[in-house]
């Protein structure tokens, strides 16, 4: 009979406005700011600098190779190398970006800059409450804002940091496991030599 | 008079009251004036409770709150509405039609406001008792064609007249049905008179009232009625003139802050004028359901029915897609037009034969039997293939 | 006093359609002309023929009002070129003669009839139950006639649009 169907859709609506009052689950409002949704591990907004450790610049991992600086598209980033060396994470020493600014404005989120960078020191950020007063200065992020600790990276993007960490700890590993052979090394041969010749070296080794 | 007849005249005991305390030379004009800022000031609240209550009653259909952030439940939403349509640039097309382009929304809410004369929102409260008040009601709202036809010819825009002609096509076709079924409880009442016919609904059998909506004939013709009053409102299903995804708002795409938010005055104070005759012709205007209930004043079940009406409307919205402009001239000339044709003749044979259990039956297979058969000849056209003319 | 109401009236009605022949634009011309028609109906109201006049408004305000604003619409030129006819003075002195010489011989022969001078015959009730027991009485002929025309006209629609689906 007609009507029918239009009797069944006015039901269906009708079982959904009064369930709305009854069941809370169905509705799918998040009352954002109060609440939000959990965000994905693929979400990216920004990117932003790694520390390790506490100290953001003792342990910032950028060594202001310039190589994000040249890749970026819209060139959005802004490195000032510094001109003194001091020890990284590792121990090694490693020149150190003084200033390092990048234009959220300009920024497109294309991640080229975290694919090219080495030493994983740059990486995406996913906060976009970033709505600030003025567009030309306070829209470009200087260091202090872009450092981040690992802990906070690992918490927004927990597989990918674990991968990073992983690769990292393993690279060091083998680092300071062939620094260990070669010290080794050197020190079996050092051990041989003064063995051949005992004078000279031990006064060279007394100065 | 007893508290239950205070109660229930208390706005008419207001009005002679203020009237009054004025002086003798001013009394008339007072008494002409002061029914009018009344309605002029009620209806508009009406209108802005109603914009809240449909934003928040499609949003809980559609599994999702309305707006609840200004106010309390979103309450305040028409004030922040009102200030953001109030203080909008007022953009004039170079090429509009200034004239027009201004008259096209002061037109229609004139107009508008001129139907909500004949009303009678309660017990001896109507603004105007004409002797011919429905007629007057249906004169009066068919120049509000002619205000949706100026405002999208005016705009210089051929999407806009686009939308304006289908406006009012759409409109003309469903004045025939509107009519044909008003005519109905016309003949029943015996007077086109408004009063006079919620008088006559006003009686009781027992407990039972004399509504018309509670007959076969009147059953069919308030349906018909509703759905015609839709179309006429251009409110959905068949709001596809002012479509909000498919022309942008057709005839009113040119309009933006105060003269937009007349249009939106104006339509659905449309609605509300249509539904408020759809109530005193069928519905029984302010009389009570059942006798026993008729110690509540008569405004409150007057303004209950509206509500009840502008809720079913809302309902309706949230659920229906929207028809198209050829679905829409099909429904009224091959569907709507019949059947308010034979619900006329049923009328008729109320009227003719005597009353009892004959009577019911009758008139209830006149109208259930073409119901079901024009129902049947209406949808079972099989969807043939289009063809399609190029230009040559 | 009584016939200020239907003056007023009539003077909008006489606006609207002078507004309708000298205005330029076709379509305000066409709104002028609905503005004369409402004129009139409230001409009908305020002398006491209520059904005349509000079906005057339904009618012609609401139907045919429509009718001719989509007909100016549909006929319409490209580029509406507004034709800036000048005024020729010789075609404007000899209109004004003619109709001045009509006036004069109308007026002479209203002022000596012999029924200017009778009084004026008790108006009908025109209220709408007699309007309504009449035409299905005494002017059955009429409406019955109106009823076919309105059938013929419905079917020549039909018959139209039908004609056009099916090529």
């Amino acid at each position: 009979m007609l009507g029918t169907g239009i009797l069944k859709g006015l039901a269906e609506t009708a079982r959904n406005f009064f369930g709305s009052f009854v069941y809370k689950e169905r509705l799918t409002t998040v009352q954002y700011p109060e609440q939000r949704l959990p965000r994905m591990e693929s979400s990216r907004n920004f990117p932003f600098l790694i520390f390790d450790g506490e100290d953001w610049q003792k342990g910032l991992r950028c060594v202001s190779c310039f190589i994000c600086e040249k890749e970026c598209p819209p060139k959005c980033i802004h490195i000032t190398k510094s001109t003194e060396k001091k020890p990284d994470a590792t121990g090694k020493l490693q020149f150190y970006p003084e200033a390092f600014d990048i234009d959220v404005s300009v920024c497109m989120s294309c991640q080229i800059c975290v694919e090219v960078c080495p030493f994983d020191a740059i990486k995406m950020d996913n906060n976009f409450e970033l709505a600030v007063h003025d567009r030309f200065g306070e829209l470009v992020l200087k260091r202090d804002q872009l450092a981040k600790s690992n802990e906070y990276f690992n918490s927004i993007h927990p597989i990918e940091a674990e991968e990073v960490d992983t690769r990292l700890a393993a690279e060091r590993a083998a680092a300071k496991a062939k620094a260990d052979a070669a010290a080794a090394a050197a020190a079996a041969k050092a051990a041989a030599a003064p063995a051949a010749t005992p004078a000279p070296t031990a006064e060279g080794g007394g100065a | 008079m007893t508290p239950v007849q205070i109660a229930d005249q208390i706005f008419v005991l207001i009005d002679h009251w203020l009237i009054d305390q004025c002086p003798t030379i001013f009394q008339p004009i007072v008494a002409a004036i002061l029914p009018v800022v009344v309605i002029l000031g009620l209806f508009p609240a009406l209108f802005a409770f109603t914009t809240v209550l449909e934003r928040k009653g499609l949003g809980r259909i559609q599994n999702r709150m309305g707006p609840n952030r200004t106010g309390p439940l979103g309450l305040l939403q028409p004030v922040a509405d009102g200030i953001k349509s109030l203080t909008k640039e007022d953009t004039v097309p170079r090429a509009a039609d200034k004239i027009v382009n201004f008259l096209a929304p002061v037109v229609l809410v004139i107009i508008v406001f001129l139907t909500f004369a004949v009303v009678p929102v309660g017990r001896n409260m109507v603004l105007a008792n004409l002797d011919s008040g429905v007629l007057y009601f249906f004169a009066v709202g068919a120049a509000t064609e002619l205000a949706v036809f100026m405002a999208g010819w005016s705009s210089r825009n051929k999407y806009a007249l686009l939308g304006a002609m289908r406006a009012v096509a759409q409109m003309i076709s469903y004045e025939v049905p509107l009519l044909l079924s008003a005519t109905c409880a016309v003949m029943i009442a015996g007077a086109l008179s408004t009063t006079t016919i919620v008088e006559q609904q006003a009686r009781y059998t027992g407990i039972w009232p004399h509504w018309y909506v509670f007959t076969p004939w009147g059953f069919g013709a308030f349906i018909l009625f509703m759905i015609a009053a839709l179309a006429e409102s251009n409110r959905s299903p068949f709001d596809l003139p002012e479509g909000e995804s498919e022309i942008i708002a057709g005839y009113l795409i040119e309009y933006s802050g105060f003269k937009f938010a007349l249009f939106f005055l104006g339509e659905y104070l449309g609605m509300f004028a249509i539904s408020g005759m759809g109530i005193t012709l069928f519905l029984g205007g302010w009389s009570a359901p059942f006798s026993f209930l008729t110690w509540i004043p008569s405004y409150l079940w007057f303004f209950a029915k509206l509500f009840a009406i502008i809720a079913v409307f809302i309902w309706i919205r949230g659920t229906l897609p929207r028809l198209r402009t050829d679905q829409l001239m099909n429904f009224a000339w091959k569907f709507m037009l019949p059947m308010s044709l034979i619900v006329l003749v049923d009328t008729g044979l109320w009227r003719w034969l005597t009353p009892g259990a004959a009577r019911w039956t009758i008139t209830s297979l006149v109208v259930i039997i073409p119901y079901i058969v024009l129902g049947r000849a209406a949808g079972s056209g099989k969807i043939e293939k289009r063809s399609y003319r190029y230009a040559t | 006093m009584t016939f200020a109401l239907p003056a007023i009236f009539a003077i909008l009605t006489l606006a609207g359609a002078v507004a309708a022949l000298v205005l330029r634009n076709l379509v305000h011309c066409a709104l002028s002309l609905v503005f004369a028609f409402a004129g009139l109906g409230g001409v009908y109201i305020s002398l006491g023929a209520q059904f005349a006049g509000l079906a005057q408004v339904l009618v012609y305000a609401g139907g045919v009002a429509i009718l001719i604003v989509f007909a100016v619409l549909l006929v319409r030129e490209r580029d509406e070129k507004q034709d800036h006819t000048t005024i020729r003075w010789g075609n404007l002195l000899s209109g004004i003669a003619v109709s001045t010489l009509v006036f004069i011989a109308l007026a002479r022969c209203i002022l000596s009839s012999t029924g200017l001078h009778n009084a004026a015959p008790t108006a009908p009730v025109a209220e709408i139950r007699e309007i309504g027991t009449m035409m299905m009485s005494v002017d059955i002929l009429p409406l019955e006639i109106i009823g076919v025309l309105l059938t013929a006209s419905m079917l020549g629609a039909v018959i139209i649009a039908l004609k056009e689906a099916r090529r």
